[in-house]
C-alpha cells in the first residue's frame, strides 16, 4: 500500500497510538458505571475516541491523493537539537552556576542553531541579555533565582 | 442607571495611576510583539505569567488584555508596511494595505487601520459592558450538563478556525483534553498517568504547553528554514493623513467591520481571525464600484478588516469574563492568570469581584485611547524595530521563556517538560497539525470532565440529560450545526480559500 500523504500518515498514526496508550493506561484506575463514574472514564472514553479519529486520518492519508504526497521534508536536526540542548543545559546549570554564567551559556549554544554564527554577536547578546534579564527578573520582578554560582557564595 | 455606575467604578479602578502604568505598559509591549513576526500573543502571555505573581489581580489582568489588543494593533502595522502580518488575523491587511504602501498611501492605510480599531474598540467596550451582566444571569442557570454541552460547542468552534484538515484539528482538541488528565483525579484523589513521579500529580503546568510548542517549536520551526528575505522599502512614512475622499470611502467599511466583528467575537472559538476573513469577505460583496480595486489598494479592504478584528478581539472577552469559559488561546492563558491570582473565573467574578470586572472593561476604553494617540508617531520606531536581526532575537525569546519556566515553581523539572513539548511542538509543525485547538483542550479538560461526571451523577447515568434540558440540547445542536456549516462542500472550498490568502 502506498502513502499518499506522509504528514497526515505520520499525524494519524501519532494519534491512534496516543489514543490506544491512554485508554490502555486509563485501564488501571476506576472505571465505575455512567451512574458513578470513576477517575478512568473520562480519559477511557477520550482516549478511544482519539485511537479512532487517528484510525480515521490514517485510511484517509492512505486512500485520499494529495498534492505531491504532502511530504514532512528535511528535519531540522540543527536547530531542534541546539535548542533543546539548551534548554536542558539551563536546567541542569542554573541551580549551581547562577544566572551569570548560566545565561551567556545558554545564549551562546541557542546563538549556534543560526544560520550565521559570529563569536561578537553572541558575546554582546550575552551581555545584554543577561545584564537585561537581572534588571528585569531579579531587580524588578524580585524572583527568587539563584544569581551567583554556588563556588563563589560559600 | 446600572450601566453608568458600574462604568463609573470601572473607570475609577482603570484610572489610577498605577492600573493606567500597567495598561500602558501592556499595549506598549503588545504592539511590540505584534510587530514582530513569529511572537505571538500567546507566546508573550506565557512568558509574563510567572512575573504575575507579584501583581495584584486587577492590574495583572489590565496588562495581559492590553497586550492582546495591543498586538492586534502592532500585528498590523506590519503588514501594510512590509507585507509581513505580524499577527494571524492581520493576514487580510496585508492584501489591500501593502498595495497602498507602495503607491506611497502607507499614512493613509495605517490611519485608516488605527482610527478604524478605535472606533471598533469604543464599541466593544460598550457591547461587553451592555451585555455582560445579562449573559452573567443567564450563566447562573447553567448546570454541570449546560456547561459541558457549552464547553463541547467551544471547542468545536475553535476547530473551525485551524486552518488544516477539520479531523487532525478534533483530533488535537482530544490530545489536549487527554494531557489534561494527567492529574490528581478531583473527586476520587487517585493520580492518574504521572509514572510515579511527584511534579505530575499536580497537571502539567500549561504555560509549560505553551511555551514548548508556541515558544521554542516556532523557533525551531522558524530556524529550520532558509532565511526569509525581507523587504523594507520605505524608510519613513510620509503622509500621515487620509485624503477626504479616504474617509468618506473607509467609514461605512468601519461601521460594517465592528458590526460583523463584534458578533463574531462573541461566539465561542469566533474571535478576531474569523471576524477579519468574513468582513473582506463582506467588504468585496458590499462595495460594488470600488475606485481602487480590492487587491490593488483599496482602502475598504484595510478599514473594514481591522475593525472587525478589534471589534472581535474586544467581544471575545464576553465568553471569558461570564461564563469562565476562553474562546481562545489568549483567552484561556488569562483564565490560567485568574486561577493563579486565586480568582475561580465564572458568571461569579462580577458579582464577587466587580472593581475587577468593571476595571478591566474600563481599561480596554482607555488602553485602545492610549494605543491610537501611542501607534500613529511610534510607527517609525517600530519599522526600525523590525531591522533587529533574528539571530538577536531568537536567543533573547529562549532566554526569556527558560527563566519563566524555572520561575513557575522554582525547580528544574519544568524546565525539562519544556523541553519535551518542544520537540512535540516541532512534531507538530512537521505534521501541519494545528497547536491551538490543543491548548483551548488542555485548559478545558478538567472542567470538561467534572462537570461531565457531575452531570451524569445528577442524572444517575443517563446521558439523555444532555440532549433533554433545553438549553444544553441547544448548545448540542449548535455545535453539530458548526461540523455540518464547516463540512459543507461549498463552505469547506471557500475556507480553505480564505486560508490560502496567507
Amino acid at each position: 500500500m502506498k502513502i499518499k500523504s506522509q504528514r497526515d500518515f505520520w499525524s494519524g498514526l501519532m494519534f491512534l497510538l496516543v489514543g490506544i496508550a491512554f485508554a490502555w493506561g486509563s485501564t488501571e484506575y476506576s472505571f465505575g458505571s455512567s451512574a458513578r463514574p470513576g477517575p478512568g472514564y473520562f480519559p477511557f472514553g477520550l482516549g478511544v475516541l482519539l485511537a479512532l479519529l487517528g484510525a480515521l486520518v490514517l485510511f484517509k492519508a492512505l486512500t485520499i491523493e494529495s498534492a505531491g504526497g504532502d511530504p514532512i521534508g528535511s528535519i531540522a536536526w540543527k536547530p531542534l537539537l541546539l535548542i533543546v540542548g539548551a534548554i536542558l543545559m539551563f536546567g541542569l546549570a542554573l541551580p549551581k552556576l547562577g544566572l551569570v554564567l548560566t545565561l551567556p551559556l545558554l545564549i551562546f549554544v541557542s546563538a549556534l542553531a543560526g544560520d550565521e554564527f559570529h563569536w561578537k554577536d553572541a558575546l554582546l547578546n550575552s551581555v545584554i541579555l543577561t545584564i537585561g534579564s537581572w534588571v528585569v527578573f531579579i531587580w524588578g520582578l524580585k524572583l527568587v533565582i539563584p544569581v551567583w554560582p554556588t563556588f563563589l557564595v560559600n | 442607571m446600572d450601566l453608568l455606575s458600574n462604568l463609573a467604578l470601572g473607570f475609577h479602578t482603570a484610572l489610577t495611576v498605577q492600573n493606567l502604568l500597567y495598561c500602558l505598559g501592556g499595549a506598549l509591549l503588545g504592539t511590540l510583539i505584534g510587530v514582530l513576526p513569529g511572537l505571538g500573543p500567546v507566546a508573550t502571555i506565557a512568558m509574563l505569567l510567572p512575573s504575575i505573581y507579584a501583581l495584584d489581580a486587577t492590574p495583572a489582568l489590565i496588562m495581559l488584555a492590553g497586550i492582546y489588543y495591543g498586538a492586534q494593533y502592532g500585528g498590523s502595522t506590519t503588514a501594510i508596511l512590509i507585507n509581513v502580518p505580524g499577527e494571524s488575523s492581520s493576514v487580510v491587511t496585508a492584501i489591500d494595505g501593502y498595495q497602498m504602501a507602495r503607491q506611497g498611501r502607507a499614512g493613509a492605510a495605517l490611519a485608516a487601520a488605527g482610527l478604524g480599531s478605535f472606533f471598533a474598540g469604543c464599541v466593544g467596550t460598550v457591547i461587553i459592558a451592555a451585555f455582560a451582566p445579562p449573559l452573567t444571569e443567564l450563566a447562573f442557570k447553567f448546570g454541570p450538563a449546560e456547561y459541558f454541552s457549552l464547553m463541547v460547542l467551544g471547542l468545536i468552534g475553535a476547530v473551525v478556525l485551524a486552518s488544516g484538515s477539520l479531523i487532525k484539528a478534533i483530533s488535537m482538541i482530544l490530545l489536549g483534553l487527554l494531557l489534561g488528565q494527567i492529574n490528581t483525579d478531583v473527586i476520587s484523589g487517585t493520580p492518574r498517568f504521572s509514572f510515579d513521579i511527584p511534579e505530575l500529580t499536580d497537571g502539567i503546568g500549561f504555560v509549560v504547553i505553551a511555551m514548548g510548542v508556541f515558544g521554542f517549536g516556532e523557533i525551531i520551526a522558524n530556524l529550520g528554514q532558509p532565511a526569509e528575505h525581507r523587504e523594507v522599502f520605505t524608510k519613513d512614512v510620509k503622509g500621515l493623513w487620509p485624503t477626504k475622499e479616504d474617509f468618506k470611502e473607509a467609514w461605512p467599511s468601519v461601521l460594517r467591520g465592528t458590526a460583523l466583528g463584534s458578533i463574531l467575537g462573541v461566539l465561542p472559538g469566533g474571535g478576531a481571525l474569523l471576524a477579519s476573513f468574513a468582513s473582506y469577505t463582506l467588504e468585496k460583496k458590499a462595495v460594488r464600484n470600488p475606485r481602487v480595486p480590492f487587491g490593488k489598494g483599496a482602502i475598504q479592504g484595510v478599514a473594514g478588516p481591522e475593525s472587525a478584528n478589534n471589534a472581535g478581539a474586544q467581544t471575545s472577552f464576553i465568553p471569558m469574563l461570564t461564563l469562565g469559559i476562553p474562546p481562545n488561546a489568549v483567552m484561556a492563558l488569562m483564565v490560567g492568570a485568574m486561577t493563579i491570582k486565586g480568582i475561580q473565573p465564572g458568571p461569579q467574578v462580577m458579582t464577587s469581584n466587580p472593581e475587577l470586572f468593571w476595571g478591566l472593561i474600563a481599561s480596554m476604553w482607555v488602553g485602545n485611547l492610549m494605543l491610537i494617540v501611542l501607534n500613529l508617531p511610534l510607527i517609525g520606531i517600530w519599522i526600525k524595530l523590525l531591522t533587529v536581526p533574528y539571530r538577536f532575537l531568537f536567543p533573547a525569546i529562549v532566554t526569556f521563556c527558560c527563566i519563566g519556566t524555572y520561575s513557575l515553581n522554582n525547580n528544574a523539572f519544568d524546565v525539562y517538560m519544556t523541553a519535551a513539548f518542544a520537540v512535540v511542538g516541532y512534531v507538530f509543525y512537521k505534521l501541519s497539525c494545528e497547536p491551538a485547538p490543543l491548548l483551548l483542550g488542555f485548559i478545558l479538560g478538567p472542567m470538561m470532565e467534572e462537570n461531565l461526571r457531575r452531570a451524569l451523577l445528577l442524572s444517575r447515568g443517563d446521558w439523555g440529560t444532555f440532549f433533554t434540558r433545553p438549553l444544553s440540547a441547544g448548545l448540542l445542536v449548535a455545535a453539530l450545526l458548526l461540523v455540518v456549516i464547516v463540512m459543507l462542500p461549498s463552505i469547506k472550498s471557500k475556507r480553505e480559500e480564505a486560508f490560502q490568502e496567507e
